[in-house]
């Protein structure tokens, strides 16, 4: 690829983060460290001399500590199981556990709410409102997680090594804990720092489980600026987290550094058995049914009660979408909010697929690792960040978007493009070079050569990314929040309105409005599904 | 005619091919053979112009190519194993560089069926590159490779991935088409069966550079160096001459009295003969052990352990200046 072709192409990212992530991270410290263009230390030193913000970090890292090992401990089995048996059904089990981790965050709580709060089926164990119920919506969202990281290399180890141990005299459990684990431990170690961020940073599901007693920093931001307009002490909160993050990413990335080890791997169909003893097979069924138990039931029961009206079974809470009136504290016709929410999704997906598409090919073309670093950082960096950021930055020369419709796409995207880039890149990297250099030598001119060689494998992982950016829109809730204007909701901030008004109806028309979230957001991966191609790079 | 004058490629500061100087006349099948890494598949790619770093001159008739880009150089190159595209076709790989020469639709859909029935692959068109055979991937990069007719045709270890039937097969095949078609032919290979089968003219090469060329034949009958002589099998010693000589496994006798005089470290057996290792006792280090070939109908076969007598004719010597 010609020099400056590549320069246009990283320069179209590096502007748009420039421009919507590093300047308002930027307007964030300043109106942290200083409110009134003068120095005061006083919003930072309060988060940890004030005693309920300093236990409100101190929460923060707290739940999301028990959340990460909670997962791992019931992931690490879910991932053997559907590593190393096989059995019938095991590609649909596959695809359905990681159905919550695209779920919207707010359709995740709401689907709890709906379990564990009043009139649901397990409302007696009284974990509403409790730390209990947003540890199990955790793990219910990061399952697919540990699955996915620790079961997608466990299903290429090569099982003779472990064999080979068994020969030598070592125990079934020697050999898994001197062969086996040691190869595992980067999965392991990569999973559990992206269930730890994740839930460090989770919003939706804090807000809608928490009730009013739970804040975590993501919450507490959002309550300094919506509720108390407190945004020196909100930019301050959320330099603490800027922190933790960053620290968190490098910690991360160094750990990954010194645990790669080269691992001979093979084909997944290879490693897989049927279970035959009795142990294996109990060791399958209970897993099994724990994950019905743990994502089948929230998801069943989300979509019963949004049927199970004051009258029977029906379709009263989605007609009740519709005639809502205006002249509620809603502002608008529910119905709209379909529309907004399909229209801001649309728009950020084309953001993210151009901006994140030209980082892609940039990073595919180049052998240095840096950029790597700088597109994945808004990844670690919370929704609720980007929002806030924007609100405080945006609203004023030299970028005044305060009154454009865009502002919402923009912020969209912006979560979206990590995802985008981290599809796109592998396959690209992974288009073998002497494909290339056939064309050449078969007379292709290097344009030629992109058209005909590059571009059609690369069309399939467009999509596969476009579908991932609009399912990510979509159910987009911690930066959509701060940013909608009360006239344009989306489909998550809706149902987050709802579910804060009182009356069964209101709550039914909240269950019916996230199964229609839900909906859309499966519309989306199942077109995805048709197009994954086996080279995929995964999230 | 392919000439090269002075051609080097290096990479990050390492020589992979050094001042190679070389010439391929019309229609004759020219095989580079030497180990890997002796820089044979990067001279192969400075031709096709798909090394960056490249010094020296690289010209076809009078005119230097050094500059020009790949695509334009009119050379074809079979990728060793093969490098099809897996999202097109059997027909949409060979019709590549048809398109990319602007044919019409009924001359590419012509050229490319010919192109297959040359190669044995009728009726294959439609298959998909992952459905294929081994055997028949080869048949279709050389389908592609000839369909777009250069004027020079290289082949980077054709046979490379193939089992050994297959190939012998194959090596003849290629042969007989090569010299039908009247191709302009430069092929790479570390098998010496291959080479010195199909090439009229031998270019052995070693650590980047040419140790010898020549015809198959003249380059088996005379070594030019102990290299070549040791990487064509022979025996390369002072136990015979004083000075340094090779002498081929299967001129060496084994007799009762001599004044060379060593024990059988390992016997094997070779289908039409026995190879023995055979230390010398004048030759203190192991590694000068001599290769000899003992014929199954020999009247004694010398056993492991075994002090024997060896000689050798003098004419059976390749003696180095």
């Amino acid at each position: 690829m010609p020099r400056w072709v590549r320069v246009a192409l990283t320069a179209v990212p590096v502007a748009f983060l420039v421009v919507f992530f590093v300047y308002p991270v930027v307007a964030i410290v300043g109106r942290g460290l200083a409110p009134d263009w003068a120095l005061d230390l006083d919003p930072v030193g309060r988060v940890f001399t004030d005693a309920s913000l300093r236990h409100i970090v101190w929460f923060t890292v707290w739940q999301a500590t028990l959340s990460t090992v909670l997962t791992l401990a019931i992931g690490l089995p879910g991932a053997y199981v559907l590593s190393r048996y096989e059995f019938r059904g095991r590609k649909l089990v596959r695809a359905l556990v990681t159905v919550p981790f695209v779920l919207p965050t707010v359709v995740v709580g709401s689907a709890f709410v709906a379990v564990l709060g009043d009139g649901g089926p397990l409302a007696g164990l009284g974990l509403d409102q409790t730390l209990g119920a947003i540890l199990i919506a955790h793990m219910f969202f990061n399952y697919a997680v540990v699955v996915r990281t620790v079961g997608g290399l466990w299903s290429h180890l090569d099982p003779r090594a472990e064999e080979a141990a068994r020969m030598l005299g070592a125990s079934k459990a020697r050999a898994f804990r001197e062969v086996t684990l040691p190869a595992l431990r980067p999965a392991i170690a990569t999973a559990a720092a992206v269930v730890f961020l994740f839930t460090f940073t989770s919003f939706g599901v804090i807000l809608v489980l928490g009730g009013p007693r739970i804040s975590t920093l993501e919450t507490e931001i959002y309550r300094q600026t919506a509720q108390l307009l407190n945004l020196p002490l909100a930019a301050a909160l959320t330099m603490v987290q800027l922190v933790a993050i960053v620290v968190l990413l490098w910690f991360t990335g160094w750990i990954e550094g010194r645990q790669r080890v080269a691992l001979s791997l093979r084909a997944a169909t290879e490693t897989a058995r049927r279970p035959r003893t009795y142990g294996a097979r109990l060791l399958l069924t209970a897993n099994l049914g724990a994950m019905a138990l743990l994502i089948g039931v929230p998801i069943a029961v989300l979509i019963e009660r949004s049927f199970d009206t004051p009258s029977g079974y029906g379709l009263d809470f989605y007609r009740a979408l519709g005639e809502i009136h205006a002249g509620s504290t809603l502002f608008v016709e529910p119905v709209d909010a379909v529309a907004n929410s399909l229209r801001f999704a649309a728009a950020a997906t084309v953001i993210a697929v151009v901006v994140g598409g030209c980082a892609a090919v940039a990073l595919a073309s180049s052998r240095r690792r840096g950029l790597d670093a700088v597109i994945a950082l808004p990844l670690g960096v919370s929704a609720v960040t980007v929002g806030f950021g924007f609100l405080i930055s945006l609203d004023h020369p030299p970028v005044d978007l305060r009154s454009s419709w865009w502002l919402v796409p923009i912020a969209q995207a912006l979560v979206a493009i990590p995802f985008v880039v981290r599809l796109m890149t592998p396959v690209l990297r992974a288009i073998d070079p002497r494909l290339r250099e056939a064309a050449a030598t078969l007379g292709a001119s290097p344009l030629r050569v992109w058209r005909e060689v590059d571009l059609p494998i690369v069309a399939r992982a467009v999509l596969v990314a476009a579908g991932f950016a609009f399912a990510i829109s979509l159910g987009e809730f911690g930066a959509t929040v701060f940013l909608v204007r009360p006239d344009t909701p989306t489909l998550p901030v809706l149902v987050f309105r709802l579910l804060g008004q009182p009356g069964p109806l209101n709550f039914g028309a909240a269950m019916a409005a996230s199964v229609i979230l839900m909906a859309l957001t499966a519309l989306a991966m199942l077109g995805i599904e048709r197009f994954r191609a086996g080279t995929m790079g995964t999230f | 005619m392919l000439e090269l004058a002075g051609v080097s490629v290096a990479y990050d500061g390492f020589t992979a091919v050094d001042a190679v100087d070389l010439q391929v006349a019309d229609g004759e099948i020219v095989c580079i053979l030497g180990p890997s890494g002796s820089g044979k598949s990067s001279l192969l790619r400075a031709i096709a112009g798909l090394e960056a770093d490249t010094a020296g001159t690289v010209s076809w008739d009078g005119d230097d190519l050094t500059r020009t880009p790949a695509h334009q150089r009119g050379f074809g190159l079979m990728f060793q194993d093969h490098a099809l595209f897996p999202h097109r076709d059997v027909q949409g790989n060979v019709a590549f560089g048809l398109r990319m020469q602007r044919l019409g639709k009924d001359e590419i859909a012509k050229r490319t069926r010919d192109a297959l029935t040359l190669v044995g692959l009728d009726g294959f068109e439609h298959r998909r590159i992952r459905e294929l055979s081994g055997g028949e991937q080869q048949r279709v990069a050389l389908a592609r490779a000839l369909a777009a007719t250069p004027r020079l045709l290289m082949l980077d270890e054709p046979l490379g991935a193939l089992d050994r039937a297959l190939r012998e097969r194959l090596v003849t095949e290629l042969r007989s088409l090569f010299v039908r078609l009247g191709l302009t032919t430069l092929f790479v290979t570390h098998d010496h069966d291959e080479a010195f089968a199909l090439a009229d003219q031998l270019v052995v090469m070693h650590a980047g550079r040419v140790e010898q060329s020549g015809p198959p034949t003249e380059v088996w009958r005379r070594p030019a160096n102990p290299f070549v002589a040791r990487f064509l099998g022979w025996n390369v010693t002072r136990a015979f001459s004083g000075t340094v000589a090779a002498v081929r496994p299967e001129s060496i006798r084994v007799v009762d009295t001599s004044s060379i005089v060593g024990e059988v470290t390992a016997r094997i057996f070779r289908r039409d003969h026995f190879r023995l290792d055979v230390r010398v006792d004048a030759l203190a280090a192991p590694e000068d052990a001599l290769q000899v070939e003992v014929p199954l109908d020999a009247p004694r076969l010398p056993d492991l352990g075994d002090r024997i007598g060896l000689a050798v004719d003098r004419a059976a010597l390749v003696t180095f200046d």
